[in-house]
Parts: C-alpha cells; sequence; structure tokens
C-alpha cells in the first residue's frame, strides 16, 4: 500500500470513530430534550452527568483529528473546501462551540436551564446535518471553480434531493445509534424504567435508518453515476451491513445482549461506511482533489504516518483506562461512585 | 459589511479569534502544573489546605478549558476556512506538528476526564496525583507545537521551492526552525507565569476580603514564590528572543524598538511617542543598551529599518506593544521579589493592604502581556504570513462573506466569555471554602482557616 492509501484509511478511520461517539453524544442530547419536556429527564440527565460529561472533550478531539489530517494528507483541500465552506464550516463550529460549552456550564450552571437544554438538543440535530453537507459537497457539482475562484452554488444545494436525503440519514443515523447505546448504558446500570424508555426509541428509529439509507443510496444514482457503480463492486460490503443491522434489532428486540447489539450496530455503520468510502476513491471531491494527486509530499506523509502510529501507542491504553473508568465500571455507571 | 475587503475582514477575524483563544490557552497550559504542585504538596505536608487548593483550582478549570476547546476547534477550522491558500502550500510543512498537537490534545483530554471525576476513587492519594502529570504534559506539549508553527511562518525552512510550490521537503527541520528554541522557551515560561500571577491575585483577593486567612495565606505564598521563579525565566527567554530577532528578524526588532539606522553601541528607546516626521519624541534613552541587548555586547552594530525596503517594513506601532510587555514583565518581577523580602523579614507585614492589592493586579496585567507579546510577535511579521514567502494578502479567502462571519463570532466570543464568567462566579459562590473545608475536614480547628 501506498502512504495517500494508508492516509486517507487513517483519517477515514477516524471519521468513523467521530460518527460512532459524536452520535451517542447528539443523539442523548435530543432525548434529553424530548425527555424533558414529556417530563421523564430525571432518566437522561443521570447519563449526561456520568458518561458524556466526562468525555465530551474527546469525542470533540475525534473531530479535530480528522479535519487536522485531511488538511494535512491533501493540503488541497483546504483550499477547496476552505473557500466553498467558509459559511456552512463557521455555522458549524458556532454549533459546535455551544454544545461543547454546555457540559462545562450545565454541569454548575442554573442545573435546568431551558433556553440551554433546548440548544443542546437542537444542536444534537442541527450538527449532524450541517457536518454531512462536506460529504454531500464531495460528491461533486456544488463546488464551482471558475477563473481561480472557487464557490458554492448554494441552489443547487439546497435543490438537490441528494443533499436532502443525506441530511435526513445523518439525523435518523444518529437517533438509531445513540438509542442503541443508551440501551446498552441503561441495562448496564440495571436501570429498568431507563431501560425501557430508550429501548423504545431505538426499535422506532430503526425503520426510519433504513429507510434514509436506501432513498440515499438512489438519489445517490441521480447525482454521481461513478460513485453509484463503483459501489456494487463493494456489494458484499453493504451486505454485511444489512446484515449486522438485522443482527442488532433481534437482540433489541429480543430484549438480551445489548453490549453485542451495539457492538453489531457499530459494525453496520463500519461496513456501510467503509463501502461508501471506498466506491468513493480516488476522488475526495469530485472532481477536483484525487488521493493521488492531491496528497502532500511523500516526506510529509511517511512523517505523518510514523506519528500516528507512534500516538496510536500512546492513545489506545489511555482510551482504556477512561472506558474502563467510565463505562465498564459497573459501580460507576450505577452511579454509586 | 459586505463590502469589506475579505483580506482584513479575514484578517480581524484571526485576530478576536487568537486574542481570545489565547488567554484560554494559557490557562490550558498553565493551570494543570499549579494544580499538581499543591496537589503534591498537599500530599507530602498532609495539610488538607493545599490538596483544597488543588481541588478548587480543577473544579473552576474545567470552565476555561470547554472554552479554549471551543475556541481551538474554531482557529483549527478557520485556519482552512480564512487561509486556504496559507494552508494549501503551507500545509505540506506544517501538518506534522499540527497532526502531534491533536495528539497532545487528545492525551490532555483523556487524562482530564480521568482527573477531574476521580478524586476519591483510589486508596492511595499518590495514585490520583499521578494521573494529574499526563496533564501537564499534554498542555506543554500542545504549546510546544503550535508555537513551532507559529516559529516556521516567522523564519520558514526545512523545504525548497519547486517547479508548482513546495518541493523537497523536510518537516521535521520545518519544526525545528531557527526561531524555534526561544519562541518555544519564552511561551512556556511566559504562560506558567501569567497562571501563576492570576492565581496570586485570586488569593491576593480573597486575604482583602479577610476570609478563611490560613488557607487563602498558603495559597498567595505558594503562587507568588511561583510567579516570581517563573517571572525569572520569562526574562531570561525574553533576553534570548530578542537576541533572536537581531539575528533572523531584524526588521521586527527594529520596528518594535524605533532603531531606524544601522549603527553600533545602539541606544534603548522606552515609552514615547512619534510625530508628523515620524520621529520619536518624549523618549527615554538608555545608551547603548540595544547592542546589549541584541548582542549582549555594548557596541556591536544592529540592524536599522532603513536596510528593508518600505514595504517590507512592520507596522511602527508596535512598539508600544513591546514596551507594555517589557514593562509588566519587570512589574511581576519587582512585585513578587518585594513579597518574598517582606515575608522574610520579620519585621513587616508582606500581606499588608498595599501589597495585597498589587497582587491582586499583577493577574490581569500578566494576561494583557501575553496579548500584547503575540500583538508584538504577530504584527511584527507583517506584512508575511511567511516570511520571505506569502504575504497575509496572498494568503487570504477571497470568500465575500467574511464580514458578516466577523459579526458572528463576536457575538460568539461576547457570549462564551460571559456565561463563563458568571458560572464560574457562581461554582466559587455557591461554594465557599470555609463549608467546603469544613464538610471534607471536620478536624481541622476552626481557628486554623
Ligand atoms: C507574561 C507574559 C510576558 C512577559 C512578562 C514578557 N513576554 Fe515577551 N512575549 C510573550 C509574553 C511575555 C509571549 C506571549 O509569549 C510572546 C508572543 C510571541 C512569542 O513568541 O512569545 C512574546 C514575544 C516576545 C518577543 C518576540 C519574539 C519573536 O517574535 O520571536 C520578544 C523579543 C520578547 N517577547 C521579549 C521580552 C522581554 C525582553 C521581556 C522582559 C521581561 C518580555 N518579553 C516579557
Ligand atoms: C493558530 C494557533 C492555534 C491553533 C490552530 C490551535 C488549535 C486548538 C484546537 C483545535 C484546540 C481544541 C482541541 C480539543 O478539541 O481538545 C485547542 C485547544 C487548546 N490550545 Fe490552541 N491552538 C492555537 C494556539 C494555541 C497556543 C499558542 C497555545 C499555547 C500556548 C494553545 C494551547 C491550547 C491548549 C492548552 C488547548 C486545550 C484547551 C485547554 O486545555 O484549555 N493553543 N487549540
Ligand atoms: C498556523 C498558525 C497561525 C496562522 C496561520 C496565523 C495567522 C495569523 C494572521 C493572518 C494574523 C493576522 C495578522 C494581521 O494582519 O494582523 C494573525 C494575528 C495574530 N496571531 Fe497568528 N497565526 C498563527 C499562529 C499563531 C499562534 C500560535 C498564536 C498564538 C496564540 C498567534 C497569535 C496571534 C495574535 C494574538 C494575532 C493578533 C495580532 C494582531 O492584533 O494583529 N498566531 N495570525
Amino acid at each position: 500500500m501506498n502512504y495517500e492509501i494508508i492516509g486517507i484509511s487513517v483519517l477515514w478511520l477516524f471519521l468513523y470513530g467521530y460518527l460512532i461517539v459524536a452520535s451517542v453524544d447528539f443523539g442523548a442530547g435530543f432525548y434529553a430534550y424530548y425527555a424533558k419536556v414529556t417530563k421523564k429527564d430525571h432518566i437522561m440527565n443521570q447519563l449526561i452527568s456520568r458518561y458524556l460529561s466526562p468525555v465530551w472533550e474527546v469525542t470533540n478531539v475525534f473531530f479535530v483529528f480528522f479535519f487536522v489530517g485531511i488538511v494535512g494528507f491533501f493540503p488541497d483541500s483546504a483550499y477547496y473546501y476552505g473557500t466553498a465552506l467558509l459559511v456552512p464550516g463557521s455555522i458549524a463550529i458556532i454549533l459546535l462551540a455551544i454544545r461543547g460549552s454546555f457540559y462545562a456550564f450545565e454541569n454548575y450552571g442554573s442545573k435546568q436551564s431551558n433556553l440551554y437544554m433546548f440548544l443542546y438538543g437542537a444542536t444534537g440535530l442541527l450538527i449532524p446535518a450541517s457536518l454531512s453537507v462536506a460529504l454531500t459537497l464531495s460528491e461533486g457539482g456544488f463546488i464551482t471553480e471558475e477563473n481561480g475562484k472557487v464557490a458554492l452554488d448554494y441552489f443547487a444545494l439546497f435543490t438537490s434531493p441528494y443533499s436532502w436525503s443525506v441530511v435526513f440519514l445523518a439525523i435518523v443515523s444518529v437517533l438509531f445509534i445513540s438509542a442503541a447505546f443508551l440501551t446498552f448504558y441503561a441495562a448496564r446500570a440495571n436501570d429498568v424504567a431507563a431501560l425501557k424508555l430508550v429501548r423504545k426509541y431505538a426499535l422506532f428509529w430503526a425503520t426510519p435508518t433504513i429507510i434514509a439509507a436506501l432513498t440515499t443510496f438512489i438519489a445517490l444514482g441521480q447525482h454521481n453515476e461513478r460513485h453509484y457503480q463503483n459501489m456494487f463492486d463493494y456489494w458484499w460490503m453493504f451486505g454485511l451491513s444489512v446484515g449486522f443491522f438485522m443482527i442488532a434489532m433481534w437482540l433489541i428486540y429480543e430484549g438480551k445482549r445489548y453490549g453485542l447489539a451495539f457492538i453489531s450496530v457499530m459494525l453496520q455503520f463500519f461496513f456501510a461506511f467503509f463501502g461508501y468510502g471506498v466506491s468513493h476513491l480516488p476522488y475526495i471531491l469530485d472532481p477536483y482533489i484525487t488521493v493521488y494527486e492531491n496528497a502532500t509530499h511523500e516526506s510529509t506523509g511517511i512523517a505523518l504516518i510514523i506519528v500516528f502510529i507512534a500516538g496510536l501507542f500512546l492513545l489506545i491504553p489511555s482510551l482504556i483506562l477512561l472506558m474502563r473508568l467510565f463505562l465498564f465500571d459497573a459501580d460507576y455507571v450505577k452511579g454509586k461512585k | 459589511m459586505m463590502d469589506l475587503d475579505p483580506v482584513l475582514m479575514s484578517r480581524l477575524l484571526t485576530t478576536i479569534t487568537l486574542v481570545f483563544h489565547i488567554i484560554f490557552a494559557t490557562l490550558g497550559v498553565g493551570v494543570p502544573l499549579m494544580i499538581s504542585i499543591a496537589e503534591f504538596i498537599g500530599i507530602k505536608k498532609k495539610d488538607p489546605h493545599y490538596t483544597m487548593l488543588a481541588r478548587r483550582w480543577a473544579r473552576g478549570f474545567v470552565i476555561p478549558v470547554a472554552i479554549g476547546v471551543v475556541t481551538g476547534t474554531a482557529i483549527g477550522l478557520q485556519l482552512s476556512l480564512l487561509w486556504p491558500e496559507f494552508m494549501q502550500v503551507g500545509g505540506n510543512v506544517i501538518a506534522l506538528p499540527l497532526f502531534m498537537e491533536v495528539f497532545a490534545f487528545f492525551f490532555e483530554a483523556i487524562f482530564l476526564g480521568i482527573y477531574m471525576y476521580t478524586w476519591d476513587r483510589f486508596k492511595k492519594p499518590m495514585t490520583h496525583w499521578w494521573l494529574s502529570l499526563p496533564i501537564v504534559i499534554g498542555g506543554a506539549m500542545s504549546a510546544f507545537f503550535i508555537t513551532t508553527v507559529n516559529a516556521f511562518m516567522n523564519t520558514p525552512e526545512g523545504f525548497e521551492i519547486g517547479g508548482d510550490g513546495f518541493a523537497a521537503i523536510n518537516p521535521l527541520e520545518a519544526m525545528f526552525n531557527p526561531a524555534t528554541p526561544t519562541k518555544v522557551f519564552h511561551v512556556l515560561a511566559s504562560a506558567y507565569l501569567t497562571v501563576a500571577a492570576i492565581l496570586a491575585a485570586i488569593a491576593a483577593f480573597g486575604l482583602l476580603r479577610k476570609k478563611t486567612k490560613e488557607y487563602h495565606k498558603k495559597a498567595l505564598k505558594l503562587t507568588v514564590t511561583l510567579t516570581f521563579i517563573f517571572a525569572i525565566f520569562t526574562a531570561i527567554a525574553g533576553d534570548v528572543s530578542a537576541k533572536f530577532l537581531a539575528e533572523y528578524q531584524p526588521e521586527k526588532l527594529a520596528a518594535g524598538e524605533w532603531h531606524f539606522e544601522t549603527e553600533g553601541n545602539a541606544d534603548l528607546i522606552l515609552f514615547g511617542w512619534l510625530n508628523e516626521e515620524n520621529e520619536p519624541e518624549g523618549v527615554i534613552r538608555l545608551p547603548g543598551l540595544l547592542s546589549f541587548l541584541a548582542y549582549s555586547d555594548f557596541n556591536a552594530e544592529v540592524t536599522g529599518l532603513e536596510e528593508f525596503p518600505e514595504a517590507e517594513r512592520p507596522p511602527l506601532w508596535i512598539h508600544y506593544m513591546f514596551d507594555l510587555m517589557v514593562t509588566i514583565g519587570v512589574f511581576l518581577l519587582g512585585i513578587s521579589f518585594l513579597y518574598l523580602l517582606l515575608s522574610k523579614l520579620k519585621r513587616w507585614n508582606e500581606n499588608n493592604k498595599f501589597m495585597l492589592w498589587m497582587l491582586v493586579l499583577s493577574g490581569p496585567l500578566a494576561m494583557l502581556a501575553i496579548e500584547f507579546g503575540w500583538i508584538y510577535a504577530e504584527e511584527g511579521r507583517q506584512p508575511w504570513i511567511l516570511r520571505g514567502y506569502m504575504t497575509v494578502e496572498e494568503a487570504a479567502t477571497t470568500s465575500p462573506y467574511v464580514g458578516w462571519m466577523f459579526v458572528l463570532f463576536l457575538l460568539l466570543y461576547i457570549a462564551l466569555g460571559v456565561i463563563g464568567a458568571v458560572v464560574l462566579r457562581k461554582v466559587f459562590k455557591n461554594n465557599p471554602v470555609e463549608d467546603e473545608l469544613e464538610k471534607k475536614y471536620p478536624t481541622i480547628e476552626k481557628g486554623d482557616k
């Protein structure tokens, strides 16, 4: 394998990591607000303060890692995306800022500020929606370059069925992943009331998730024929994805092995996400940026990969420690510590 | 708003983001060290006052960290959004330190989460103290990596210009460019100095309000001692920074010192202003001291601004920034020395009103010195974004919406600043030291507090 492919794979892996951990966080925001409106908030608040507060900063770093990495490996993406995404990117930053400060402020501040709870819930859906725009743009057709000036065609973006189906898919996936995780966490905490509630959410959002996935697939066919055709070469990845989805649904429906169910959900998204990614290659931004032509210099690329490997040796043990303390320490989960 | 020049607006937006972020970044680098020191003393001396100090600092720390993270995320993205050409070209070289910085954040974030939520979860208190070290190291590493990026912008090295842009890149050489050692030294020393001074200011303020004497006295003694130590390091680092400038970026030093003609035995110009003919007036001249500052030799020749084409000279107003920074540095050194001197002399009370008010003042002043220092350093690089290769103007985005984004971010920073301050106040108001000490350590006698 050459360094360009290693680079993009590493970045994709981190984006996948962000997809999972951030979905848990974003979805929890929405459910927390929903629970508040329906007067069931005591259930969700426990979870937010015990699991999400200690790890939100780590979640955020996944994202920072991805965008620093993509600019590092493929500097031209800074030029195209940077110029085109000024407005949506800035809005996403502001939403992230509101949300990030929530944990710190809410932990100490006026516990039940309604406005903050609302913002926390709303940003949980708006951030995935706005971030998903970057993926939509990568399919080409929305960013134009004329006389050396890069611009974003907002009209095309807002009238494209494809871009709306991606937004829809992003939102329902977030709610589904999050509910699957919460089911596992509530079961672990032996919190029967919460379990009943979030299990219902997980079962409910499963159907829209599959529908959204199919719609997006069809819309992509209309939008980018090349990518669509490529996806058939990787049909087995999408097949595995559906398989894991069914396993997850069966387990949750039967009400057993919620941990395994959540892992199946993770695998479902893993295969779908990598199937999508690998068939997208060689383009990073169709048709301007490809992994081969627009990668950074070899010396930088290799240095980045070395640092990445060295970094993993540092990170994996630390992450395991974090998870053992906050996710798998039964007493902590139950609120006894 | 819409018609404003994108270059100007990009500069302004970058400026407000960085000026805001650097406050929290500085705290993020410095506070963990102070917490770690206090917790260590608390364990070794078995003195609950210090442990409480560490706990309370850590509790307050969560809020600046959150703001630091969100504004840092903003800068990281804004670099690409506002300076796409710079990132396209420079990204090839600076990707390495930026990438490593993210690992440092990762490391820091993980252990910060663990540290904050595990105060009472271990049998041995030392186990918890060990967890503070990765945070201290992570913070210092973040500062190191990002500072190498800034150093690279001042003295770019480690690449060659090929047919289309950069060729033959050596990212390590780029990281360890000539500006790196002095910059890193000065940035780290000044961050620790600033945080020590701010924590001293809080303790002094507590004493002025006549609260819990013992606790605040101990806190003050510790933080002022640290202020003094790091003020010495900062001054040394500032001196070597000036020597670096004289050698590698003489136009920045010359503009900062209003040193127009190349000459030996050059005078150091302090304060003053410029008249219509751009001549300094009302200045204090220290004969030969500029030569000494630049080369440790009163007769050495110092390059003047005249040697640079008009278009490549930094603005002259950075002189004020330099003066303010140095003045504050001298003030911090003096005031902390005076306090320590008084505390050694039995006849004097070091905790008198005047002393305490001066120390209260020193915290905000130190943070201002950080801002002045950065403005001096960044404005002194003008018109370059990458000295000698790319100007700020060439690097900026062409998007017409920057003006609106500026307004949006200004509002965001105001909101974050205000809410952050309000919440921080609440954290400590709802939880006075007296109550907390009594709750946690009922054995301490009332009189001790
Ligand atoms: C508490 C903060 C603080 C204090 C008291 C001082 N500085 Fe400073 N200074 C900084 C905080 C700072 C900084 C924020 O860390 C800067 C901005 C960019 C940099 O590299 O460090 C800086 C930059 C900076 C530069 C420019 C370096 C460059 O662009 O490469 C010089 C020459 C000095 N300083 C010199 C001094 C001297 C002679 C001081 C006398 C005591 C001094 N500083 C005190
Ligand atoms: C152009 C300059 C800078 C960029 C692009 C930048 C980028 C960032 C980013 C992306 C974050 C958030 C990381 C996360 O998600 O956890 C952050 C936070 C932070 N930055 Fe900056 N930064 C810059 C300047 C600085 C400087 C000069 C320092 C130190 C002297 C610094 C120190 C920190 C620290 C310590 C944090 C962690 C937050 C905290 O602990 O308070 N940064 N920065
Ligand atoms: C990749 C890194 C960086 C980039 C691309 C960058 C770029 C810029 C630019 C374009 C400006 C506007 C200059 C002007 O025209 O006024 C600026 C100003 C500034 N930068 Fe940097 N910078 C970087 C690193 C840093 C770091 C690490 C710091 C430390 C906090 C910093 C602190 C500042 C400050 C305080 C200003 C405001 C100066 C003023 O008021 O003019 N920068 N930076």
